[in-house]
């Protein structure tokens, strides 16, 4: 086995150094090392978009990352999103427009319609579901989400 | 985007946000993959490659020699220790494979559970899992349940002698008569796909044993803590009361984790032994491999028409792959399809042969609908079908068998009783969403332009709210408690499992309502079975209308006694006093009134009671619904196919749903939506492939197709609003309406599209191939 490797890593504006296994996926260093439980695991594959988080802004699938590679990176997970107990415009308009059930695939929905909305002030119903492509959920029928990502933009 | 908000005060009736969705949303909810306890040892099984193979040899040696293992088992190590998975469902000759937690000596499926590996950590259990030896010696493999039905065909079980599970028989009405008078019969062939739940979280579990106490706690991701609760003291030994189940936060079900999967008896079992916590986390390819899939079911449909359109009657032999392995529910699947196999029609006689199949993959069990989509299909099919050879509009052919709804309570030849419905209503309401007559001229239109554009119509009715006891296997009521506590905060507690359809807030509406409380001063508990002590957990659209019939019993009784102590603490008898919005008081407006504050206080001081009066305000209740519910609409579905490349465009979609009085709007069109969604998968692009050698080839997302946000069209929802008679809520559940609706629409529409060319029928999943070689006959 490959010795540990040390990295630095700011995770929702706070410094994290850890000895990693160089193996260590992103998404199991957030959940396992970090505790960071809420960036979840649906297929190790990268195909479904529940780990994603932002790496420098862009949303990234942390299951096919390692945590090794985010050495030096800013990262936000979905725990970083409110301030101040405050949601961020996507969440509450996930939350106003019922765009979640099981909420498995919550997190990672709502961190690739957060870089979705930095890239575009107010993007098509189609553009919404085309940025949401790599994001799978088997709940809501999708309809709901891409109406809290309008939302969400109507109301910056 | 219509949300239906009825104008009413109260809180029932509302399109409310739900009070799950901010610990969802922050990332702060826990699954069980999220839990952590001190010493925990991470599980990791060890599968079978092979369909059907001997299994020589075993061999953990390498594995126990690596870091961090704490044990390697085989079948030899822990089928003597673990009993079997238990089926619910008996048929009086069903022949049922012996189904250990590991294999024994042979393998039946890829997937195929072998061995299991405990380690100190999810890293050092999967790299001994891949040290683990096993030798195998492939054996003949059937994965065809036809072919697994011909002479000399390899056996999924040899030792069974046959690949028969079962056989069932559903006859109703003069079926000989019935085909004898018919001018004319309406013949077709249809397969109804195997398909993959794909609850995007996986399931897993974590079980923790209490040394001192003696108590096993087992937290898994699973729709039925209670069940599980009742059924794995069987395989494990240990006591019910000495056995906690948890089904903390729940990431999607959809029917495949209505079971009780060995892993849980596995993790179970080696907390006891090992004297450690236990994880086990399932990953994708295990999920596709050796999660329950659903339907999988081919017949041969023959429907008795008269020359003036009447259906008369139908019959048809079934084959029901049910893989090779019986799970909680795998032979009952299809004798639900049997049971709604007539739909919204009056058709006097039906026969239904059913052959359920032994074949090597994975258990069928439920997937969202469980035998009713597979009915719905076959009926809407069928009716398009009659209408297309006897030269009737598919409309209102469907308007004529409708049973007019001064003739609810309908019985069935299959012998249900239809609660109520207004189908007539449901259809119109539909066609006017989808103006009609305006679609029906943009298809001709089309179609003189070259276009293939066609509509589809489902007018569907489903078998909901499961069940009167007397038709389900463990029971089908549930249990439900409600506490006013001292503080005169309110605690509803509900036996039903919600993992994701929203109950903490439409249950919290209907207690807020009833009891004239703020609804911030509710919380709903459920999915522990030391807090909701007894429940027949959430699956076939039950939590409303059988767990929501419990809370309303508990709520009375609640009420109940807070009138007496209010009478006697305002010098009256009962019968005098009135509760009004929260509030007690004389009758007539004299005198002071008290609320539940002041209540709550007397009741647990308990120094001012009534004589024989029991401190404490709570009720708890057991709701035994006197039927099913069942819930209807009209779906319609226009496409357009693309000649050049045969992919489907969705150009409108209509869905009409009918689930009774509704609690919440906004979560029942999620509900519908999600449901739709998954129906649309199923037409389209969703199919469980294993090739001739059992291997399975759609273990992924790459090659399971699952729809994503751009293969979802807009829709136009609209409701009416028939209450059952079953619940005192009039709701008749809604969680699969969606699947069981919406898949013949749209099979209906593409097939419409086609007909210019001939085509009567087409197979799903309607992939762009299949319809390309439609086009051009290849």
């Amino acid at each position: 086995m490959a010795s540990p490797v040390q990295i630095r890593v700011t995770i929702n504006g706070t410094l994290h150094t850890h000895e990693v296994e160089p193996r260590l996926l992103l998404v199991h260093y957030l959940r396992e090392v970090c505790g960071l439980t809420g960036t979840h695991v649906g297929c190790e594959t990268s195909l479904c978009g529940a780990c994603t988080v932002l790496v420098d802004g862009k949303a990234v699938k942390s299951c096919t990352m390692f945590a090794v590679q985010a050495d030096g990176c800013a990262l936000t997970t979905i725990e970083g999103l409110a301030v101040n107990g405050d949601l961020h415009p996507v969440q509450e308009g996930f939350w106003e427009r019922h765009a979640l059930q099981c909420g498995y695939c919550t997190p990672g929905m709502v961190m690739t319609a957060v870089q979705l909305l930095a890239d575009r002030k107010r993007p098509t119903r189609e553009e919404i579901a085309h940025a949401l492509r790599g994001n799978l959920c088997r709940c809501t029928g999708y309809t709901h989400i891409i109406d809290a990502v309008e939302h969400a933009a109507a109301r910056r | 985007m219509s949300t239906i908000v009825k104008e009413k005060v109260g809180y029932v009736g509302r399109a409310m946000k739900r009070v799950e969705d901010p610990r969802l949303l922050k990332g702060l909810a826990t699954y069980v993959d999220d839990l952590r306890l001190p010493g925990m040892l991470h599980a990791v099984v060890v599968r079978s490659p092979h369909a059907h193979a001997r299994v020589r040899r075993v061999d953990g040696a390498a594995a126990r020699a690596l870091a961090g293992v704490a044990g390697v088992f085989s079948g030899a190590d822990l089928n003597a220790h673990c009993g079997t998975v238990p089926c619910a469902a008996s048929m009086p000759d069903l022949k049922a494979p012996k189904h250990t937690v590991l294999a024994s000596d042979r393998v039946y499926f890829v997937g195929h559970p072998v061995a299991v590996v405990v380690a100190a950590t999810p890293y050092a259990a999967v790299d001994a899992a891949e040290a683990v030896q096993v030798e195998y010696e492939p054996l003949p493999v059937v994965v065809d349940a036809e072919k697994a039905l011909e002479k000399g065909s390899p056996l999924t079980h040899p030792d069974l002698g046959t690949n028969v599970a079962f056989t069932w028989h559903l006859a109703g009405g003069d079926i000989d008569a019935a085909f004898k008078n018919a001018d004319r019969v309406v013949r077709q062939r249809m397969y109804h796909q195997r398909l993959t739940p794909m609850a995007i979280e996986p399931r897993g579990c974590v079980a923790s044993f209490d040394r001192g106490s003696g108590t096993l706690t087992l937290w898994t991701s699973t729709q039925i803590p209670h069940l599980v609760r009742t059924l794995l003291p069987g395989m494990i030994g240990i006591a019910e009361n000495k056995l906690r189940v948890v089904a903390p936060e729940v990431g999607g079900g959809f029917g495949s984790k209505l079971n009780l999967y060995v892993e849980e008896a596995i993790c179970s079992y080696l907390a006891m032994r090992l004297g450690a916590p236990v994880k086990w986390i399932e990953r994708r390819r295990e999920n596709a491999a050796a999660t329950i899939h659903g339907r999988d079911q081919i017949g041969d449909y023959e429907v008795a028409v008269s020359n003036d359109g009447t259906i008369l009657g139908l019959r048809n032999r079934t084959i029901a792959d049910l893989g090779s392995y019986l799970q909680l529910l795998t032979p009952a699947i299809p004798t639900l399809t049997g049971l709604v196999l007539t739909g919204s029609y009056k058709i006097p006689a039906v026969r239904m042969d059913v052959i359920g199949v032994y074949t090597h993959k994975m258990a069928a069990d439920a997937y969202r609908g469980a035998g009713r989509p597979e009915a719905t299909y076959l009926i809407e099919r069928l009716m398009d079908l009659v209408a297309g050879e006897t030269g009737q509009d598919p409309i209102e052919l469907r308007r004529r068998h409708f049973p007019k709804p001064q003739e609810f309570p309908f019985p069935t030849a299959t012998g249900l009783t239809y609660d109520s419905g207004d189908y007539d209503a449901a259809l119109r309401k539909a066609m006017e969403l989808a103006r009609w007559d305006e679609l029906v001229g943009r298809r001709e239109a089309r179609r003189r332009d070259g276009g293939l554009f066609g509509i589809g119509v489902s007018t569907y009715v489903e078998i909901c709210g499961m069940g009167p006891s007397k038709a389900m296997m463990a029971g089908g009521w549930e249990w439900g408690c409600v506490r006013i506590e001292m503080s005169a905060k309110v605690t509803v507690i509900t036996g039903a499992t919600p993992h994701g359809q929203g109950q903490e807030t439409s249950f919290a509406q209907i207690a807020a309502d009833r009891l004239g409380v703020p609804i911030d001063d509710i919380v709903v508990l459920h999915g522990d079975t030391s807090i909701a002590h007894y429940g027949r957990d959430t699956y076939g659209s039950r939590a409303t209308a059988v767990g929501g019939g419990a809370l309303v019993m508990c709520i009375d009784r609640v009420v109940d006694k807070a009138k007496r102590l209010a009478a006697h603490l305002l010098g009256a008898r009962p019968e005098q006093v009135e509760f009004q919005e929260g509030r007690f008081s004389l009758k007539g407006g004299a005198g002071r009134d008290l609320g539940w504050t002041d209540l709550a206080a007397e009741a647990y001081v308990a120094k001012n009671l009534p004589a024989g009066f029991e401190p404490g305000l709570e009720a708890s209740a057991f709701f035994e619904p006197e039927n099913f519910t069942f819930p209807f609409g009209t779906h319609i579905c226009a496409v357009d196919l693309d000649r050049e490349t045969g992919k489907v465009t969705i150009v409108k979609y209509v869905a009409v749903d009918d689930c009774g009085n509704q609690m919440n709007p906004l979560l029942i069109e999620g509900q519908l939506q999600g449901g739709i969604a998954q129906s649309i998968g199923q037409a389209l692009f969703e199919r469980t492939v294993y090739d001739e050698n059992g291997q399975l080839l759609t273990g992924e997302f790459t090659d399971y197709a699952l729809p994503r946000a751009e293969d979802i069209p807009e829709y136009a929802m609209g409701a009416t609003v028939t209450p059952t008679t079953a619940n005192p809520l009039g709701v008749k559940g809604v969680g699969e309406a969606g699947t069981i609706g919406a898949t013949p629409a749209i099979a209906n529409a593409v097939i419409d599209a086609l007909r210019p060319l001939g085509v009567k029928h087409l197979d799903m999943p309607l992939t762009p191939e299949k319809i390309w070689r439609a086009i051009n006959r290849r």
